[in-house]
């Protein structure tokens, strides 16, 4: 019988499997941030242990880190407590650190490709749950939490169950306004915040075989949002173009070597997943969330469910949720207004979402009642932003360009949305409070976001094109 | 496996106590401790912000309709709905649920990612079906003294009011680390020959 992409990465890197238990998988690349390491260094240094395979581990700090004046020495006094000790315990181990500063540092997930450290088949963890993003190349990728980054910074490996297998496949054209981002919220409201619990989720379909890589990372890294482990595309010549080149990546000879392996690793004809999907990408509209987790999402013509085909449990629920964001049932959220407009994080961060961004409001403004603010995924794409004009647009347009880290995605910083603001957000998670204590967040596309500023309400972006 | 001096983890003996009732499905790690929470550099502390925003008023003053505020219900059995644990991989919530006194949550699914981290913590997360978490549920709010015992070791649930035992699932390994106070990682220390010998094969096929 054939075998899935994820089972010809995953069987690669068991080193055992302990019998009515784990596998050990070897882990080929570790990122981590300042947030969820401090624990697991402060856990070897009291064995006195060191790492194992620094080289395997690269650094980043982007999670605390200010936006606005990263020049200057960190404000917020445990802010850059946490930042300090990450340089510390990068130093004590050896380890390479873009931090503050450096002209590769940014958002975990944007830097990892971006540098060529992801690579097809690799396993890839970080303490992050967003680490799925990496899956877009046909890496094994998924987050871990503190315990376990101590476990790979000591072995190298980490004890997984092996998920069971689900391919989501979308067929067809999407229409102009139509984004990576939308399929991956059209998915996670076809089948719910869990309804990718215990699986791993290979993405396949034209309409996946027709997106950038950028949009391949939009879509895996959403893959935490319906619950799946992580998500995966097959590699292809869109992959192998974007890796030829980068700074980490294989060069040359080595290269060509690496591309004729990585050409095996797609998914056999005659492989069986555990689970299967179909969904039409002519059915994709641009898409907003209304409630409180990735799953409560609409298509822009559509209005906010009625709640009484809800069993009593979710019903109770779904009118919590709206009564949160201060929405009701059967209404449209085309036209509502917003105060905030958000655009950045390891979801839509990187220069392809800044472009389609500047695009669309070139020689506009935005409306008056909204404060945007666009933070780029890494110090590279903010240069590069630069140097395309992209930057100028923006600023004419009235947005406020910003340095880079995860920012109000999740309000670790100081940039927070507040109390019963609504946030037109490109982030990935709409949880209560996620944005700051009372904000509302509704996630959409960059280019819905982008509409958005300009007239300062929901609006379908279609509208532009 | 061994025993050494660097367990951290209490081992699971069996739990009998009351248990507090959190009906609500797809509780986030954002609800468990928000992101703002997570600057500390240590494992402690973590307890006071649990469920932080639903916890307390903005002038900080405790919620009289949140469940953990309300003195009907205690003990180190939480019950909660379904995906729990969802969302960020933030291994603080375990922590802080930890930290507060619970010992057990009880639900009919959780997140991935929590689950793993709970175990790596001595927190079990305890699977059951839907009717049997609806029934749980339905007995504490009926009498909020409902005493439950989770035995792991012969992996039941009881509710002797309602002379209710279901059993649970958990792989052989995690429930020898959990009833022993093993730790992963000293696991895994113990295999680094094992690993070395795995990177050199691995280097060469790629």
């Amino acid at each position: 019988m054939g075998r899935t992409l994820f089972e010809k990465v995953w069987n690669k890197h068991i080193v055992r499997q302990i019998e009515d238990g784990p596998v050990v998988l070897y882990i080929d690349k570790h990122f981590i941030h300042e947030v969820t390491t401090p624990q697991a260094f402060a856990g070897l240094d009291k064995k006195g242990i060191k790492v194992f395979r620094p080289q395997n581990t690269v650094a980043t700090a982007d999670h605390n880190v200010p936006t606005k004046d990263q020049h200057l020495p960190i404000r917020e006094a445990l802010s850059k407590h946490q930042v300090d000790t990450l340089i510390k315990n990068c130093t004590n181990h050896g380890l390479e650190l873009y931090g503050l500063g450096h002209p590769y540092q940014g958002i975990v997930h944007v830097i990892g490709p971006e540098l060529g450290f992801t690579l097809p088949g690799m396993t890839i963890v970080c303490g992050d749950s967003h680490t799925s993003t990496h899956g877009a190349f046909g890496a094994i990728a998924f987050g871990i939490g503190t315990s376990e980054v101590e476990q790979v910074l000591a072995t190298q490996c980490v004890l997984q169950m092996k998920p069971k297998t689900m391919r989501i496949s979308i067929e067809g054209e999407l229409e102009k306004g139509v984004t990576a981002k939308d399929i991956i919220l059209y998915i996670i409201s076809k089948i719910s915040a869990s309804g990718g619990t215990g699986y791993f989720v290979e993405y396949a379909g034209s309409a996946i075989r027709s997106l950038s890589m950028e949009g391949r990372m939009t879509i895996c890294n959403m893959s935490i949002e319906m619950g799946a482990r992580g998500g995966i595309i097959a590699p292809d010549e869109t992959t192998f173009k974007y890796i030829q080149g980068r700074k980490f990546a294989p060069q040359g000879i080595n290269f060509d070597k690496a591309v004729a392996s990585w050409k095996q690793l797609a998914t056999d004809d005659d492989a069986i997943f555990d689970k299967e999907l179909h969904f039409d990408a002519s059915d994709i509209e641009p898409m907003v969330t209304f409630g409180t987790n990735p799953g409560m999402g609409i298509k822009i013509s559509q209005n906010i469910p009625d709640a009484e085909r809800l069993l009593a449990q979710e019903k109770e629920n779904f009118l919590k949720s709206l009564q949160y964001m201060g929405f009701q049932p059967n209404e449209p959220l085309l036209g509502k207004p917003v105060d905030y407009v958000f655009i950045g994080s390891c979801t839509n961060s990187r220069i392809e979402d800044l472009r389609a961004v500047a695009n669309l409001v070139k020689g506009k403004r935005k409306a008056e009642n909204v404060t945007v603010w666009i933070v780029p995924g890494s110090k590279k794409v903010e240069l590069q932003a630069r140097e395309e004009g992209i930057h100028t647009i923006l600023e004419e347009a009235g947005f406020e360009l910003r340095e880079p880290g995860c920012s109000a995605c999740l309000g670790m910083n100081e940039d927070k949305i507040p109390t019963g603001k609504y946030c037109i957000s490109t982030s990935n998670r709409n949880f209560e409070g996620r944005q700051g204590p009372g904000a509302r967040t509704l996630l959409a596309s960059p280019i819905m976001a982008a509409a958005a500023a300009l007239t300062g309400k929901i609006t379908d972006v279609r509208q532009y094109f | 496996m061994s025993d050494n001096i660097f367990n951290i983890m209490e081992k699971f003996t069996t739990i009998q106590s009351t248990a507090v009732p959190l009906q609500i499905e797809d509780i986030d790690t954002d609800q468990i401790i928000p992101a703002r929470f997570l600057k500390a550099t240590t494992r402690e502390g973590f307890g006071e912000n649990l469920f932080r925003d639903w916890r307390y008023n903005d002038n900080q003053t405790p919620k009289a309709d949140f469940i953990l505020n309300d003195t009907t219900y205690s003990g180190t059995i939480l019950v909660v709905g379904k995906n729990f644990g969802c969302g960020s991989s933030r291994e603080h919530a375990a922590w802080a649920l930890y930290d507060y006194g619970f010992r057990v949550v009880v639900s009919s699914f959780f997140a991935d990612i929590f689950k793993n981290n709970a175990l790596n913590n001595g927190l079990l997360p305890l699977v059951v079906k839907e009717s049997v978490l609806a029934a749980i549920f339905t007995a504490i709010k009926e009498d909020p003294k409902t005493l439950l015992i989770v035995d792991l070791q012969q992996q039941t649930i009881e509710v002797p009011s309602k002379n209710m035992v279901e059993t649970f699932e958990i792989n052989s390994y995690k429930k020898t680390c959990m009833l022993n106070g093993y730790e992963d990682i000293d696991y895994l220390l113990s295999l680094k020959e094992e690993i070395a010998a795995f990177e050199e094969q691995h280097l060469i096929t790629g």
